[in-house]
């Protein structure tokens, strides 16, 4: 549904405007804070503003109830300008009980706004959160605007008329605390209440419950005058066009759906749930009706061999993991590179190394992604900078897999997989086509040659079906154009040389590398994936105050684009910002011997832009001194 | 060019590959292949459509020599690779060679989750109760006390049975043959290829360098008749040099009894193949030698829906690509979207 909306004025209050605005929901994994802070987003994408958003949940599902273990947020930027990350400090902060104010008061910057669901904070909840005082009455909020909102009595005043339980009405608190924010910011409830329309439809008295909380949120600010002002966040200059939100995870499971629809293919995507990334397979399991047919493997290894399996078969196939999973599928990768069959690997990346922290963000794959095999084993990887590149990339990856016949990983992350960001829904005409041929015939060969290489290294790939065709393959060394298992030393040496050259020859046919920012600065700052965000902010933001700084955001990693060299070797400073210990830059300075310096954060969060701003100006000082 | 053969005038030899055959002189795979290479060509199914998959290990070469389309792939994932051909195509026939190291302990996880799934394909588990070509360590089928060179003092850790874990997992079809039995194991190939759904067969095959011998109680003439009952459907298990010999349910359990004195066959334990219950397929799994007669024959088959077919009936077929492809824009619109005018 395409729909255009403004705003509800706000009756009593005074307006203010604001160009960008952050705004974190927080409590227990179990009010509901993610679906606040979803409904917030689409609210405020379809008033026009430009969004980017970060959920933060906690690896137990239901911690218990009022720990600080079991806070879940979700923040949100909103602006009238292009924005890139879901901003660094908080202007608004919603926290519903005393746990989730004390774990992220932090974060709200100095003068802004904490509105608290009073009625969480008793004795009791502080006992869960390990706090001696009631933090509202020590000086634990001093700096703050603090507004104390009995949001419970409220919620069960609005929406206990529906014949709900208790518990029940409780839970429509969320909603009540969407309706606060929403006066807040002077967003548009229609399309909340239509898409509880859409979901709780089906029970009427929930929906009831939660659309009378939703108004009696908004109408309580209005009535009492809680806020002196309400904020006003204008719609944002964006291209014409026709725009959703998307998730990055989201994104890549239609970009693999598509570039199998496009090449008039069956997709086959082979997984196994894995936090950050099921909710890829979990999209994919609804597009049967787009001939995708996915297979939920017993374990990761089976995962990577089912879709192996359905590449030997003709599918485009694909499998998704993250960091943990991708080690489990390493031998499984080899057997594709050694088969060169098409397969595209995803792996969300999380926290490492083995269990690491399963619900947050890390870049820290990129070795393994590139090395994390045994023997000469080279694969492409790309890696994607925002949720809608996830779209653009899982196209790529499909394209680049079976142009080469080649395994491709794509590099995502949980921040990517989870965050949002408005999408241009795009034209099915202008999106690449993906050609995939299967060979018919012997083409004079007495047998057929399964290793005989085409003019860019990629070799053919017959399917089973295929009459005469008949051919076997494995993990066994390979002899050159015939394929048979061969142990010959010269032979050997050769092959390990063509699969090699296969993956560097893809450098030919992707796009040469760009440079943002002053080009021809001395400072350069090389990136990828998810810090593409914070780092350009940043960048954005010095070189309007007239500071001279590049930025060189890689999207394809291996092989990298044919002049990155010659990029990277041009400045007299290159800085290297990273969710990592310096990967990217240990690449750099191997390939391109270029005495880059790293800038390291393994926090498990996002780079916030003062510190790639702060890593920037202290590089410009050393430059000029 | 060659020419297409029909289907119907495929002899074994068409199914022989150009590689050259690298067991050793004397194994059981050569027995193996022959009756494999035998069989095919009843199936009337073309070449082109047929797919050999295995792992690691000395059975794993297998689909080297056949000549149809074909995957040595790596330890323990052959069911898994099968399992994404089948899915993929489930017009292909597939099928998974593979042994007692390869298919029961790196790759158990997959066996037992295939077989669950009921994906069509004719699965030949070469058991030699020992690692061949790694050179002579135990497997998880070799017996309690067995001297190999990874186990000095005898094998430690009690075996597994693969019969026992197939019908466990709720395999559609579970049968066992012998290397050495030629007509028996053609028959048991041709049932288990033909039945829809995963074909579980455990063929008990000799590895005449590290572990010779090792069913000799099975294959030879003086001792067969009476360490081996052939199970038939509907016919009761008797056994022995002169037939003499049945086997009895005595509460639930199995007892060896003599025919005459009383005891005829109608008091034996007649087989039930198609049991829907996999109760009696299971006890008889449990019957070892020296204990018991071993069974060999179809212990089970049923019909159960296979997986790639439910699967195959819920998704769409895809179109050739278009601009105006409904479905797909469909897609990029779902939820919400709003435009931005100029």
């Amino acid at each position: 549904m395409t729909s255009t909306t403004t705003a509800p004025p706000a009756r009593s209050a005074s307006r203010q405007i604001a160009e960008s605005v952050t705004v974190r929901f927080c409590g227990d994994s179990g009010d509901g804070m993610q679906l606040a802070g979803t409904q917030f987003t689409n609210t405020s994408s379809i008033f026009g503003n430009d969004v980017a958003t970060l959920p933060d949940f906690p690896a137990e599902i239901r911690a218990p109830a009022g720990s600080i273990p079991g806070v879940s947020g979700f923040q949100i930027n909103f602006s009238s300008r292009d924005i890139h990350t879901p901003g660094d400090e908080v202007d608004a902060l919603i926290a519903m009980n005393p746990a989730a104010l004390v774990s992220n008061f932090k974060d709200v910057r100095p003068g802004g706004l904490v509105v608290v669901n009073e009625d969480a904070f008793k004795q009791s909840n502080f006992d869960k959160a390990h706090l001696a005082t009631n933090p509202l009455d020590d000086d634990t909020l001093q700096g703050f605007r603090v507004y104390r909102v009995p949001m419970e009595k409220l919620t069960a005043e609005a929406a206990g008329a529906f014949g709900l339980t208790t518990k029940a009405v409780n839970r429509c608190k969320n909603f009540f605390a969407l309706g606060i924010v929403c006066w807040l910011y002077e967003r548009p409830l229609e399309p909340i209440e239509r898409w509880i329309g859409q979901k709780m439809g089906k029970n009427p008295a929930i929906a009831d419950a939660n659309t009378a909380a939703l108004k009696a949120g908004w109408n309580y600010c209005d009535t009492v005058e809680l806020f002196p002002h309400a904020y006003r966040v204008p719609k944002a200059s964006i291209p014409p066009g026709v725009y959703r939100k998307i998730t990055g995870n989201e994104a890549t499971a239609m970009g693999l759906a598509t570039a199998a629809r496009l090449a008039g293919k069956q997709l086959f995507y082979g997984s196994y749930p894995i936090t950050p990334a099921s909710t890829i397979l979990e999209e994919l399991a609804a597009l049967m009706h787009l001939g995708v047919k996915t297979f939920q493997a017993e374990d990761e290894i089976a995962a990577i061999a089912s879709a192996i399996g359905a590449a030997f078969a003709g599918s485009v196939a694909a499998t998704g993991t993250s960091g943990p999973g991708l080690a489990l599928k390493s031998e499984a990768v080899g057997l594709a590179v050694m088969t060169e069959l098409p397969l595209v690997i995803v792996n969300v990346q999380r926290g490492g190394p083995s269990t690491g922290l399963p619900t947050k963000t890390e870049q820290a794959d990129y070795f393994q992604a590139l090395y994390g095999r045994n023997g000469e084993c080279p694969v492409a990887v790309l890696a994607a900078s925002t949720p809608a590149d996830c779209f653009t990339l899982a196209m790529e990856a499909t394209r680049l897999a079976v142009e080469y016949m080649t395994p491709v990983i794509l590099l995502t992350d949980g921040y990517l997989a989870n965050g949002s960001e408005p999408w241009s829904v795009p034209k099915i005409a202008d999106l690449p086509r993906i050609k995939i041929e299967h060979p018919t015939s012997l083409n004079g060969d007495a047998h057929f040659m399964p290793y005989r290489r085409n003019k860019i290294g990629g070799r053919p790939w017959a399917i089973p079906g295929t009459e005469g065709l008949q051919h076997r393959i494995g993990g066994l060394e390979k002899q050159s154009v015939t394929g048979n298992v061969n142990y010959d030393p010269e032979n050997h040496h050769e092959m390990i040389r063509q699969r090699q050259e296969k993956i560097e020859r893809i450098a030919e046919r992707i796009p040469e590398q760009t440079v943002e920012g002053v080009a021809d600065a001395d400072l350069l700052v090389a990136s990828w994936g998810s810090t593409y965000g914070a780092i350009t902010t940043a960048v954005e933001r010095l070189v309007a105050q007239g500071k001279r700084v590049a930025h060189m955001h890689l999207r394809y990693l291996n092989p990298m684009p044919r002049n990155t060299g010659e990029i990277v070797r041009r400045y007299k400073r290159v800085i290297v910002p990273e969710m990592n210990m310096g990967q990217l830059l240990f690449k750099l300075r191997a390939d391109y011997l270029v005495d880059a310096k790293g800038v390291n954060k393994v926090k498990g969060r996002p780079f916030l832009v003062s510190e790639i701003e702060a890593a920037i100006n202290t590089a410009l000082e050393e430059l000029a001194s | 060019m060659k020419v297409e053969v029909p289907v119907e005038a495929l002899k074994p030899t068409d199914f022989a590959s150009d590689q050259e055959v690298r067991w050793c002189p004397g194994c059981g795979d050569y027995a193996i292949l022959a009756q494999v290479k035998k069989v095919l060509p009843k199936l009337g199914i073309p070449r082109r459509n047929l797919v050999f998959v295995s792992g690691i290990g000395c059975s794993s070469r297998f689909p080297y020599y056949v000549e149809t389309y074909g995957f040595h792939s790596i330890h323990g994932r052959a069911m898994a690779i099968a399992s994404g051909v089948k899915v993929a195509r489930p017009e292909l026939n597939v099928w998974v060679v593979t042994g007692d190291g390869d298919g029961l302990s790196i790759g158990g996880n997959h066996l037992i989750h295939a077989i669950r799934r009921n994906i069509d394909m004719t699965v030949l588990l070469f058991n030699n109760r020992i690692y061949g070509l790694t050179k002579g360590q135990y497997s998880p089928t070799s017996e309690l006390g067995k001297r190999t060179k990874t186990s000095p003092k005898g094998v430690l850790d009690f075996p597994l049975h693969p019969i026992s874990i197939a019908i466990g997992a709720e395999a559609s079809f579970v049968a066992r043959t012998i290397d050495r039995d030629l007509n028996h194991m053609g028959a048991v190939l041709e049932r288990a290829a033909q039945h829809r759904g995963t074909s579980f067969v455990e063929i008990y095959q000799n590895c005449n360098i590290f572990n010779d011998g090792a069913y000799s109680y099975a294959t030879e003439k003086d001792t067969k008749p009476d360490t081996v009952v052939v199970l038939e459907h509907g016919k009761p298990l008797v056994f022995g040099k002169d037939k003499k010999k049945g086997i009895r349910l005595n509460c639930t359990d199995p007892e060896i009894v003599e025919l005459g004195e009383g005891i005829t066959e109608d008091d034996l334990l007649f087989h039930d193949e198609r049991a829907p219950e996999p109760s009696l397929a299971y006890l008889l799994s449990r019957m070892h030698y020296p204990h018991f007669p071993e069974p060999i024959g179809v212990f089970r088959a049923v019909e159960r829906p296979c997986y790639e077919d439910t699967l195959a009936d819920l998704v769409a077929d895809v179109p050739p690509p278009s601009d105006d492809d409904k479905e797909l824009n469909a897609l990029f619109n779902r939820g919400d979207t709003w435009e931005v005018k100029d």
